[in-house]
């Protein structure tokens, strides 16, 4: 498999800094130990692999655990035509990693998304603003502690200062729940 | 005896030297024009702040969000079953593509994509190709009325209508079709309707013939369109564009072709690729496209097995009763059954944890989907790469040095939806 053969090339040239290669569904995802180094790894990937094409950045809240931030890196080359992917974790209280806009103009879009849904901020991004949401929206939307029924924005004229109509009544279920109880669809809160 | 003549067209790029030229006493302040996002051109909610020196943009920024409704927050509450109806929303001029790449993204998760009947196969790709279709018609015709030429307008929906038929046929709506089901689809095909979608491609070829007459050599259409936001190979892969934008700059790129899914290795089709990345050749693109995606519906309805009436009985799902509802006699009459519409109603298909990407080739590009599961039947986290998101963000790149008249085309040659890019 020649995505593989790509990843272990990674692994030799930046070592400890990179996992064994994990393989599902034929997708290789590789994480990245320390996320200040996302860029360098980044840039080795299009300069010298050339993986020249980033489909897609992607966060993932882990709620409750160490690291709290996952950012996914979707990467293709389309001269061979092979993908992988590359994660880094980042903790809480750092909430920040290096922006890659410096290795392809397309980061820049998906992470000022990041940023807007997750609060996650790019060191070095050229003009990291909110994007879907407005200007001085006072939350992260995408949180796993962020009610899916929305909160009370602050700023009535703008956007619907209450609730939305969902308050109270989102049936949500729990992927992975211990039993029946957790994996049925019921109205829940963040933190129950 | 016809006589040909050169025709001198400058790029974006002469004609803003040239103006800055002829405007260089008369410099003043700069402008601050706002486009949208209530503008009949920018086809939705999409705002542009221009910034202009007379005629001329110097600096573009696009605002989009104005209809974001929180798709992947909702994603992540609900089970993968309940979440097809919201891909409908996503690029809302081709609902049955969006169902298809989702189901094909949750399959993949599950690991059933090699698994699906062939028939079910066939039935997805006439969906995806006739959702380009009626997306493309759709495209040229605001892209042509934009520009003034109505009559385009009056005949890509006429078109479009007959499509719209062929999907109210199979899943019972004309918009928000949801006909893909996790393992399958939601039925299979009524009787006639392969004929119905015989009839609409042996008339659909003269009709888009009728279009290219009025457009293809138009001059006041050629003048308007070509050398017009000149988008360069490294500039196209560099911003990541998918779809016909891509293929406009002249990259031979196509899900279809380059990681063939479903039943498309066994269809013959061509890629049709730009060769200068102005808004003339993504507008060629996507006529040809066209055009090719009515030669792969011609073959399906020859090749799907089963044949109209499906007198076989081949099968449109997979026979699994963990993934698929059983059907309805089944349920009421045996055991296993009710307990497995059960389990899936209340709470989804037992996805195995792991995460996945799968991107299709949309109308409008790459539509992918992201899925971290952490087992069970909702997705712990469900990204949804938007083409239309994507494609918007060259615009701060390809809007200075034209003029404002000018914005109309190139946002029509971008053919964007905004129901995608904000989700």
């Amino acid at each position: 498999m020649p995505a593989l053969e790509f990843a272990q090339k990674i692994k030799a040239r930046f070592g400890d800094l990179i996992s064994e290669p994990a393989e599902f569904r034929g997708g290789i995802t590789l994480k990245v130990g320390d996320a200040e180094r996302i860029a360098e790894v980044c840039r080795y990937a299009k300069n010298d692999l050339d993986f020249n094409y980033l489909v897609d950045i992607s966060s993932v809240d882990n709620y409750g655990e160490d690291p709290r931030w996952t950012v996914v890196y979707h990467l293709r080359g389309l001269t061979h035509g092979n993908e992988l992917r590359l994660e880094a974790g980042v903790s809480e209280e750092k909430s920040e990693l290096p922006t890659v806009t410096t290795v392809w103009k397309t980061a820049d879009w998906h992470e000022r998304e990041i940023y807007d849904m997750m609060g996650i901020r790019f060191c070095g991004h050229p003009d990291l603003r909110r994007i879907l949401m407005w200007e001085g929206y006072p939350y992260f939307p995408l949180r796993k502690d962020f009610p899916l029924a929305g909160k009370p924005s602050d700023l009535p004229g703008i956007a619907f200062s209450k609730p939305a109509p969902l308050e109270g009544g989102p049936f949500v279920t729990v992927a992975g729940g211990e039993d029946a109880i957790h994996r049925e669809p019921r109205v829940r809160n963040p933190g129950d | 005896m016809a006589t040909v003549k050169d025709i001198e067209i400058r790029d974006s790029a002469a004609r803003a030297a040239q103006a800055t030229e002829e405007l260089q006493d008369m410099q003043g302040e700069k402008m601050v024009l706002n486009m949208g996002p209530s503008h009949p051109a920018t086809h939705g909610v999409l705002r542009i702040v221009l910034e202009l020196d007379g005629e001329i943009i110097t600096k573009a920024d696009p605002d989009v969000g104005y209809l974001h409704r929180g798709d992947e927050k909702i994603a992540e509450n609900m089970t993968y079953t309940q979440f097809i109806p919201y891909t409908d929303r996503l690029d809302y001029l081709a609902p049955l593509a969006n169902n298809v790449a989702y189901a094909l993204a949750v399959e993949k998760l599950l690991g059933i994509e090699k698994d699906l009947p062939p028939r079910c196969q066939y039935i997805r790709v006439m969906c995806a190709e006739l959702a380009r279709i009626s997306s493309h018609l759709l495209g040229l015709g605001a892209f042509a009325m934009d520009l003034g030429a109505v009559t385009v307008f009056l005949l890509t929906f006429t078109d479009r209508e007959k499509i719209y038929n062929l999907a109210e046929a199979i899943s019972g709506a004309r918009f928000t079709t949801s006909y893909t089901r996790i393992g399958g689809v939601m039925r299979d095909l009524p009787p006639g309707w392969l004929d119905q979608c015989k009839k609409f491609c042996d008339e659909f070829i003269p009709s888009l013939n009728e279009v290219e007459t009025l457009l293809t050599r138009n001059r006041i259409w050629v003048d308007r369109v070509r050398d017009l936001a000149v988008i360069s190979k490294e500039d196209a892969i560099d911003y990541g564009l998918s779809g016909p934008n891509l293929r406009g700059s002249g990259i031979e790129w196509d899900l279809r072709k380059q990681q063939p899914y479903l039943c498309y290795p066994d269809l013959e089709f061509d890629i049709p690729v730009g060769s200068t990345g102005d808004c003339y050749d993504r507008y060629l693109v996507r006529m040809e496209e066209m055009r090719q995606s009515v030669r792969i519906l011609l073959q399906c309805i020859k090749k799907i097995p089963g044949g109209a009436d499906n007198k076989t009985k081949e099968p449109v799902n997979v026979p699994d009763g963990k993934i698929v509802l059983p059907p309805k006699q089944n349920v009421m009459t045996k055991m296993e059954e009710l307990i497995h519409q059960f389990i899936l109603v209340t709470q989804g298909m037992n996805c195995p944890p792991g995460e996945i990407y799968f991107g299709h080739e949309n109308p409008k590009g790459e539509l992918g989907f992201y899925i971290n599961s952490r087992g069970g039947g909702t997705p712990y986290r469900m990204k949804i790469r938007a083409p239309s998101f994507v494609n918007l963000s060259i615009i701060p790149k390809i809007f200075p040095g034209c003029l404002v008249s000018d914005t109309v085309a190139i946002l029509g040659s971008l053919d964007f939806v905004m129901g995608e890019c904000d989700r």
